[in-house]
C-alpha cells in the first residue's frame, strides 16, 4: 500500500527474509486433549496463508491464538517483532473476521464498522472518513443506515470484512469467511477478497475446509491435521506434489494404487499394483521391495475405447460403471479386473451429436497416463 | 452483487377439495377462533368486568348500607333514567396529602426495589449464562426453588430473622458486635428486604431468558475491535439486554409497587404504602368509593410504565 518496498511474490524462498509472524514450537492443549501439537510457522508479510483442514484438526484454535483468544500452552507467537504472550486481544495488532461474521445486531452497519475505530479515540471527521472509504471499498456505501438484519448474507459478509479492515491491522485473520455464502457468491468472493487483499497490502490468514478456497486465494496453505501440519507449500505443490495419502486424499480426489518398488533407478521408479506396472519419470530414492501407494488424479488419466498399441506400463482396461455428467467434464467410474473403482475424469469439449454419450455405460474402456502424472507416496 | 430477478410465480391452481378435507378445514377454523376466543373471555370475566365494577363504585357516593354505595344509574317513577356520576372521590384523593403521600412513597420504594433486585439480579443472570451446562441448570432450579414454599410462609420467616430477638440480633450479640438489638423488623429497611427477596426471580429469569440469546461472540468481536471488558459492557450486552431489563424491572415494578403483604407484615404501621391504604380504606373505614378510586388512580399509574414497555417490545420486535 505504502510501495516504500516492493514485496517478492514468494518471500518464503528469499534468503534471510524476515518472517512477518513467527509461531514457535506451539502447543495447544484443552485437557487432555490437543488441539494444536508442536507447530512452527514463518508467514510474511503480504502473505495470504490459508490453514486448510477439516473440522477439530485444530486450525481454528491456531488461528485463535493469533487473535489472542486463547493462549498457547506452550510455544511462542510473535507478529512484527512483538512477542503476543501477554498482549491481549484488544491490545493486539490484529483484527479478526468471524465465521458467522457476529455484526453488532444493535448498530448499523455505519456504526458496526466505525466501533474499532472508536476505541482509538479517533477524531470523528477521521472516523467518517475512514468508514466512508471502506464501505465504498466494499461496495456498500448505500447501506450505511441499514442494520444487520436488513442485509443479505453476502452483504453481511462484506459488512464483517470492512469492520475488520478499517483499522488497518497489521494482520487480518478469517475464521472461514465465505462458509455461509451459497456457491456462485462464493466464487464471486473469492476474486474480491482477493483484489481487496493486494489492495490494501495486508498479511490475510484464512481458515477454511474448503480446499477449493484455499487453492483459489493462497499464496502458500498448510493441511493440518490432528494439530499437525500435514503439508505446507503453494497450492501448485499440495496439488501437484502431496507429500502423504493424507493430503493426496484431501486435497481434490486422486486414485489410490498400493504397490511395491520393482525398481528404483536414479530417474525413474517402476512399481508393481494390481493395476500392472506403473512407471514413474523421476527418482525418489526408496528401498527396493518396500510398499509404496500411487496416486493419480483423475484427470489425469486418458480415456479411450480403443486398446494401445502396444502393452507397457501406465495402462489398465475396466468396464464403464458409473457416469458423472457435470456439464462441464464428466466423471467416469470405471472397475478394473480386480473390482477397484478408479475415477477418471474427461473434459467435454465437444458438444456430442447424438444426445448420449460416446462412451456409455458398460463399456470396456482402456486407461493410460503419462509417466509424470503419478505420484509416488511412502506414506 | 446482483440479484437474480425474481421470476413470476404463477399459483397453480388450488385442488379441488373432497368434502372431507372440506369439513376438516372449517373444523380447524372453528377450533381456532375457540382457542382464541378463551383467553378474551378470560380476561373480559376477570379483568375488564371486575375493572368497570370498581370504576362504577369509585365514581359512586359513599351510602350506609349494603352494598355502602350509591347505584349509578336509578329509574324514577316516571321512567326516566337519571346517572349519577361523582367524582368527589378523586378530588378527596388529591387534596388529602396522605393520599399523595402514599403514592409517592410506594413508588419510592417500589422504584428502588427494582433497582436493587436490577444490580444484584443481573450479574446473577449473566452468572448463569456464562456457567456450564450442568451448573447453569442447578443454578436456575435454585432460583426457581423458593417458588415451591408459600409466598406467606417466607415472609413470616423473614419477620423471625428480623425482629428484636430475631436471629439476626441474637446472633449478632452472642458474636460480641452489638450490645443492643439493632431494630430491623418494621422498618422501610425490612421492607426492601422482603421486596427485594421475594421479586428477585422476577428480575432474573427475564434477564435469563434474554441473555441467552445473546451471541457471546459479539464479545470477542469486540475486544478484537480493541474495546476492553468494562467498554464491551456498556457498549455491547448492556443495549443487547436492554429488553430483558425492561420486562424484569416491570415484573418487579408493578406488582412491588401495590405490595400489601410485605409492608404489612414486615413494615408495620411504620411503612405506608398505597396497598395497606387500600385495604384500611376498604375494610376499616368501610369507604369503598374512596377504595375504588384509589384502585383506580393505582392502574392509571401502573398502565403507564406498561405502555412504555409496550413500546419498546414492539420496537425490539421490528428490529429482529
Amino acid at each position: 500500500m505504502t510501495g516504500e518496498q516492493t514485496l517478492s511474490d514468494t518471500p518464503w524462498l528469499e534468503q534471510g527474509a524476515e518472517p512477518f509472524i513467527k509461531i514457535r514450537g506451539v502447543t495447544k492443549k484443552f485437557g487432555e486433549f490437543t488441539a494444536v501439537d508442536n507447530i512452527d510457522l514463518d508467514i510474511y508479510q503480504g502473505e495470504l496463508f490459508c490453514l486448510l483442514g477439516g473440522s477439530g484438526c485444530g486450525k481454528s484454535t491456531l488461528l485463535r491464538m493469533l487473535s489472542g483468544f486463547e493462549t498457547p500452552t506452550s510455544g511462542s507467537i510473535t507478529i512484527d517483532g512483538m512477542d503476543m504472550s501477554n498482549v491481549p486481544p484488544y491490545e493486539r495488532p490484529t483484527n479478526m473476521m468471524f465465521q458467522s461474521y457476529a455484526l453488532f445486531p444493535h448498530m448499523t452497519v455505519e456504526k458496526n464498522v466505525a466501533f474499532g475505530l472508536k476505541q482509538d479515540k479517533i477524531p470523528v471527521a477521521e472516523i467518517n472518513d475512514r468508514v466512508h472509504d471502506i464501505l465504498t471499498l466494499v461496495e456498500l456505501q448505500d447501506y450505511k443506515k441499514r442494520k444487520p438484519q436488513q442485509l443479505s448474507g453476502g452483504q453481511k459478509q462484506r459488512v464483517a470484512l470492512a469492520r475488520a479492515l478499517v483499522k488497518q491491522p497489521k494482520l487480518l485473520l478469517l475464521d472461514e469467511p465465505l462458509a455461509a455464502l451459497d456457491k456462485k457468491l462464493r466464487e464471486q468472493t473469492q476474486f474480491e477478497l482477493m483484489n481487496i487483499q493486494e489492495k490494501v497490502g495486508i498479511t490475510f490468514v484464512v481458515v477454511t475446509h474448503d480446499q477449493e478456497e484455499a487453492m483459489t486465494l493462497s499464496t502458500r496453505i498448510a493441511v493440518m491435521n490432528d494439530g499437525e501440519f500435514m503439508q505446507l507449500g503453494t497450492p501448485t505443490e499440495i496439488y501437484e506434489f502431496p507429500e502423504s495419502r493424507f493430503v493426496a486424499d484431501f486435497i481434490g480426489s486422486a486414485n489410490m494404487l498400493e504397490g511395491r518398488i520393482v525398481e528404483d533407478g536414479p530417474d525413474h521408479v517402476r512399481v508393481k499394483t494390481d493395476l500392472g506396472e506403473v512407471f514413474i519419470d523421476h527418482g525418489q530414492s526408496v528401498k527396493e521391495g518396500s510398499r509404496v501407494w500411487i496416486a493419480i488424479r483423475p484427470e489425469k488419466m486418458h480415456l479411450s475405447k480403443e486398446p494401445p498399441l502396444k502393452p507397457g506400463p501406465n495402462q489398465a482396461f475396466g468396464m464403464v460403471d458409473d457416469i458423472g455428467y457435470l456439464g462441464d467434464i464428466s466423471i467416469y467410474k470405471i472397475r478394473l479386473e480386480n473390482n477397484q473403482i478408479i475415477d477418471v475424469t474427461a473434459p467435454n469439449q465437444i458438444r456430442p451429436k447424438s444426445r448420449t454419450h460416446t462412451i456409455t455405460w458398460e463399456e470396456k474402456v482402456y486407461l493410460h497416463w503419462q509417466a509424470s502424472s503419478a505420484v509416488l507416496l511412502t506414506k | 452483487m446482483t440479484e437474480t430477478s425474481a421470476l413470476a410465480v404463477v399459483d397453480p391452481a388450488p385442488p379441488r377439495l373432497g368434502a372431507v378435507s372440506q369439513l376438516a378445514r372449517r373444523m380447524q377454523a372453528g377450533w381456532r377462533s375457540i382457542v382464541i376466543f378463551i383467553p378474551y373471555v378470560w380476561l373480559f370475566v376477570f379483568f375488564l368486568l371486575p375493572f368497570f365494577i370498581v370504576a362504577k363504585i369509585s365514581v359512586a357516593e359513599l351510602k350506609m348500607a349494603s352494598p355502602p354505595y350509591t347505584d349509578l344509574i336509578k329509574w324514577a317513577e316516571d321512567g326516566i333514567m337519571t346517572i349519577r356520576i361523582t367524582f368527589e372521590n378523586f378530588t378527596y384523593i388529591f387534596e388529602d396529602d396522605l393520599y399523595s403521600k402514599t403514592y409517592i412513597n410506594s413508588l419510592k420504594i417500589s422504584s428502588i426495589s427494582t433497582i436493587l433486585c436490577l444490580l444484584i439480579g443481573y450479574p446473577i443472570a449473566y452468572g448463569i449464562i456464562r456457567s456450564g451446562p450442568v451448573a447453569r441448570r442447578l443454578l436456575l432450579f435454585a432460583i426457581i426453588l423458593p417458588f415451591w414454599t408459600s409466598f406467606l410462609l417466607r415472609v413470616y420467616a423473614w419477620m423471625g430473622l428480623l425482629a428484636d430477638r430475631g436471629t439476626i440480633n441474637n446472633v449478632l450479640i452472642w458474636l460480641g458486635l452489638i450490645d443492643e438489638p439493632i431494630r430491623m423488623l418494621y422498618s422501610e429497611f425490612a421492607v426492601y428486604i422482603g421486596i427485594v427477596y421475594t421479586y428477585l426471580p422476577f428480575m432474573i429469569l427475564p434477564l435469563y431468558a434474554n441473555m441467552e440469546k445473546l451471541d457471546a461472540t459479539l464479545n470477542e468481536v469486540a475486544a478484537d475491535l480493541g474495546s476492553r471488558p468494562m467498554n464491551t459492557f456498556f457498549k455491547v450486552t448492556l443495549p443487547l439486554t436492554m429488553p430483558g431489563i425492561i420486562a424484569g424491572s416491570l415484573l418487579v415494578f408493578i406488582p412491588a409497587t401495590g405490595e400489601y403483604v410485605i409492608p404489612d407484615l414486615l413494615g408495620g404501621g411504620n411503612v405506608l404504602m398505597i396497598g395497606r391504604l387500600l385495604f384500611n380504606e376498604f375494610n376499616q373505614n368501610v369507604d369503598w368509593p374512596t377504595a375504588s378510586a384509589v384502585a383506580i388512580v393505582l392502574l392509571f399509574l401502573l398502565v403507564l410504565p406498561m405502555t412504555i414497555y409496550q413500546y419498546y417490545q414492539g420496537k425490539a420486535m421490528e428490529d429482529q
